[in-house]
């Protein structure tokens, strides 16, 4: 935590940290502490007068169906993108880890979707799967798909999952051969020699051996699905049709800067910031036994 | 130059004391080995006089100048760490000039001075070269040379061979005590390596616990140790110990064997005596018998037990010797080679 | 790999072409809309192989109006904001978790865990969360339309300053002690010796903090109101919306390669630093 010497103490490391500090107070702590606040307020109709009301809003949430729909919704959504993204980069992975001529090129090949942004990933799937024009909407045409997602719920939730998924494919892909290269070669070989083909052994030497990396996988997709892909919803579907994609970092925008309803919008914020911590915790819980693999 | 003073040192962690009470005065030029056991306190006491340690209380004068609370850089030493502490994305060269431009030493000064230091050092040639790109013995070098450019009032050394293999160990030991001789620095030396400290010492502290056992001359150590402490780690391979009962200057083992000794002390205590200082008498008080032979070539050691006892002894003969395994000798030693110590394990004379 | 199974080999090779296909293809199919001409991009089925019109679209879109029918910043000044946005919040999280980091490591003063600790509240508060009380706060401040605003609120970071901390601590305790005894302070001792040695951790995070800052989208949608203040990655946005009045898909998908192109080069060229950033930054 400290070095075991230290400079000779001054007013030095106060003005060290306070840039960081200041932003801290400024931007973090007392907007997080006027959610709080906010969300234990009622604004009336007008905007005119406002009422301390304790957990009212929470409770309004709670009895608020779509908003119940919309955490139900959050969960399949980040399963979905989790499962997904996280499949398809375990198995490209376990091929790539064969491959020793060309891993490296492939990883190349496969890394850029990281750096696409959110709401550009949602632009182009929307581009490709676009009813009237699209590329992908007019194959499906001919296995008899007729796609539209402006009126769709389940094919716009779809779209929204394979944009989220295909950004992050790439971000999963590279901690999973990390974690395959990282595994000893003499591990595998002895599976070998026991007579173990390469099926069994990603079975049942590689993938238990990568467990670690899976269930912090997990954790950071679960992370990211919750809260950075609003951009994708804002760009494919703007939460629609009929709140179909209406996930909970988008609802709280939605409720705020839209609906305008302060308190709610508030106790929404709240009810996020606890899953984060939650999930922080989580995965800080876990980092110390990540070091072993 | 200086002569560098301790009084009434001591320091603490929380309410943990690590050193007692350390006194010593060290002479101008003089080189000065402490010695003692890992975690005996001497790197702490090194750190102290560096200024990287703060002094719980006592006194440390470096010249006439007390220098307790003066920051590392004010109180003119130098210090060679024992993984060297070379700055990796320095050259050898900005390696030994750093000190030098932070006390704004104007250029063609540092350059001369770099470059007579990697004179002595032998290192010329390496100057532009990485820390990386050197093996062992060369970074050795370049760490005394950071000190050396400096011309500082002390040169500390902090176990500095540790890392280095056998051979180089040997030699660099030469190397660092005919230059501290040449340059005439008084130097405080710390090693836990009782031949590197016997060979490269004008005084040797031998600290054990915290506590001060011993300070004197090598000889002086060797020949008259004043505790079974420094008795057993001053010398290679260590003094063998008996206890015994003194009456009338006789000393007699539990075997019943009797050696004299010039004391007028009585009563229960232990006996030293050095393996080098037995040579076979048939008659001798101390029988052994031989359990292992080791030959090293310039003398043999004889491994064994005390007849018919447990306690093991070790004797050593000059030359190659041939003695079959489970005969018996006898070995015998001089009066004035025979050190006793009380129950407490202190000298007594 | 263990056994020579050649068949298998080809097959392995044949799923990561496979698989780099699926990952590429969204990317190739908008390098294909922003070779053709507008004309092209409204008939069905879109074509799968570039045109011709590359450069004239590039020329159009850099410095043309825009999208007829919306009115909006040229794309030539959307890439500066979005650079100096980027840019700005890589710096600035990069020199204030130095600084923190430095403090936390390397001195001994009180509240210094206090201090550590409000920093790491900062993980468990991301953005989205707080959206609205943080717009009040910046809208109060006056830092609407800026690129202040754009960027003061995003900097502080838990994770930057932890990683900063964790590579300090592996600086062997000596480097400090020598430089002591070679006389340097505290400042000269982080730019001589610690600035330098943690020089390619600084290069790594730069990179996905480049990214990072590149991709805001949220934060500048709220914060920017004025279109001279426009980031790239947020016009795709208008530009979709327009599309359903007027389609000019050539446009926006040359828009779209123009906002993913640097972050792409970046990755790409920088693949090592890249992939060294992202797993340190998440331990």
């Amino acid at each position: 935590m400290l070095k075991r010497v230290h400079f000779p103490s001054s007013p030095l490391p106060y003005l060290l940290v306070a840039p960081q500090i200041a932003i801290t107070l400024v931007f973090f702590i007392w907007p997080a502490s006027q959610a709080m606040y906010q969300s234990f307020l009622i604004e009336d109709a007008f905007g005119l007068s406002t009422e301390f009301v304790w957990f009212e809003n929470y409770e309004l949430l709670m009895e608020d169906k779509q908003y119940l729909d919309s955490f139900g919704r959050t969960i399949f959504f980040s399963a979905a993108v989790a499962f997904l993204s996280m499949s398809l980069a375990l198995v490209l992975a376990g091929f790539a880890d064969r491959v020793i001529r060309g891993a490296m090129v492939y990883r190349t090949l496969l890394i850029w979707p990281y750096a696409v942004a959110p709401v550009l990933a949602g632009a182009l799937w929307v581009f490709m799967f676009n009813p009237t024009l699209g590329i992908i909407s007019y194959a499906l045409e001919f296995v008899g798909v007729n796609w539209n997602h402006y009126l769709n719920g389940e094919q716009a939730m779809a779209l929204v999952i394979f944009a989220a998924a295909w950004k992050q494919i790439a971000y999963n892909f590279l901690f999973y051969l990390a974690a395959m290269q990282s595994i000893p070669r003499s591990v595998i070989e002895a599976a070998a020699i026991d007579g173990a083909g390469p099926m069994r052994r990603f079975i049942t030497i590689v993938f238990p051996l990568i467990a670690p990396t899976t269930f912090f996988l997990l954790v950071i997709n679960a992370v990211y699905a919750f809260f950075d892909t609003f951009g994708i919803v804002h760009a494919v579907t703007q939460g629609g049709p009929a709140n179909a994609t209406t996930i909970l970092v988008y609802k709280v925008y939605n409720d705020g800067f839209v609906g305008l309803d302060l308190g709610g919008s508030a106790a929404q914020s709240v009810i996020l910031m606890a899953l984060v911590i939650g999930m922080t915790v989580v995965q800080f819980r876990f980092v110390e036994r990540k070091v072993q693999y | 130059m200086a002569t560098i003073t301790l009084t009434d040192l001591v320091k603490s962690y929380d309410d943990t004391q690590v050193l007692h009470h350390v006194e010593g005065a060290f002479e101008d030029g003089e080189f000065i080995v402490i010695v003692g056991p890992s975690g005996c306190g001497k790197s702490t006491l090194l750190r102290m006089v560096a200024g990287l340690e703060s002094v719980t209380s006592g006194e440390i004068r470096i010249g006439d100048r007390v220098v307790n609370d003066l920051e590392p850089a004010d109180r003119d030493i130098a210090m060679v760490f024992q993984n060297y502490a070379l700055y990796p994305h320095m050259s050898v060269f900005d390696n030994m000039a750093y000190g030098l431009k932070i006390r704004r030493i104007p250029k063609d000064e540092i350059r001369k001075r770099v470059e007579d230091a990697a004179d002595i050092l032998e290192i010329r040639d390496y100057l532009q070269r990485r820390p990386r790109q050197l093996s062992g013995g060369q970074r050795q070098r370049v760490a005394m040379g950071r000190a050396i450019v400096r011309d500082p009032q002390v040169f500390l050394f902090d176990e500095p061979l540790s890392n280095l293999d056998a051979k180089l160990r040997v030699q660099m030991r030469l190397e660092i005590r005919k230059l501290q001789k040449r340059l005439g620095v008084t130097s405080i030396y710390v090693t836990h390596d009782q031949v590197e400290a016997m060979t490269l010492g004008d005084r040797l502290m031998v600290l054990n616990g915290g506590y001060v056992e011993q300070f004197g001359a090598p000889t002086e150590l060797y020949e008259r140790p004043a505790s079974i402490f420094v008795a057993g780690f001053i010398g290679s391979p260590s003094m063998n110990f008996f206890e015994v009962t003194v009456a009338e200057g006789v000393a007699t083992l539990p075997s019943g064997a009797k050696m004299s000794s010039s004391t007028t002390y009585s009563g229960k205590a232990t006996l030293g005596v050095r393996p080098e200082h037995m040579s076979p008498a048939p008659d001798g008080p101390l029988k052994i018998e031989v359990g292992m032979l080791e030959q090293l070539g310039a003398n043999t050691l004889v491994h064994g037990v005390l007849e018919g006892r447990s306690e093991e002894i070790v004797a050593s003969l000059p030359g190659l010797e041939h003695i079959n395994v489970r005969t018996t000798l006898g070995f015998d030693a001089p009066s004035e080679s025979i050190h006793l110590f009380d129950e407490t394990g202190v000298r007594i004379d | 790999m263990i056994e020579q199974r050649p068949l298998l080999t080809a097959m392995s090779h044949i799923i990561m072409v496979l698989g780099v296909i699926l990952v590429a293809f969204p990317i190739w199919i908008t390098f294909v809309a922003a070779t053709h001409d507008d004309i092209r991009m409204v008939q069905a089925p879109l074509p799968l192989l570039p045109g011709e019109h590359f450069f004239e679209n590039l020329d159009k879109t850099l410095f043309g109006v825009g999208l007829s029918g919306t009115e909006s910043a040229p794309v030539w000044l959307m890439l500066l904001n979005s650079l100096a946005m980027a840019l700005m919040i890589a710096f600035g999280k990069i020199a204030i978790s130095l600084l923190s980091a430095f403090a936390i490591v390397y001195f001994k003063f009180p509240f210094r865990m206090g201090f550590f600790w409000m920093i790491f509240i900062t993980l468990m508060l991301p953005v989205e969360v707080r959206i609205l009380p943080t717009f009040e706060v910046v809208a109060s401040l006056g830092m609407l339309n800026s690129y202040w605003g754009l960027t003061v609120p995003l900097i502080a970071s838990a994770t930057a300053t932890f990683m900063f901390r964790q590579v300090f601590l592996t600086v062997p305790d000596e480097m400090l002690e020598s430089a002591r005894i070679d006389g340097a302070g505290p400042m000269r001792f982080f730019f001589d010796i610690l600035l330098p040695l943690s020089r390619t951790n600084i290069a790594a995070l730069f990179v996905i903090l480049f990214i990072y800052g590149w991709n805001q989208y949220l934060w500048p949608l709220l914060v920017t109101t004025e279109t001279d203040m426009t980031t790239i990655v947020m016009s795709i946005k208008q530009m979709l919306e327009a599309a359903e009045q007027s389609p000019q898909w050539n446009i926006i998908m040359m828009t779209a390669l123009l906002a993913m192109l640097p972050p792409i080069v970046v990755v790409i060229g920088m693949q090592k630093l890249f992939v060294q950033g992202l797993t340190e930054t998440d331990k």
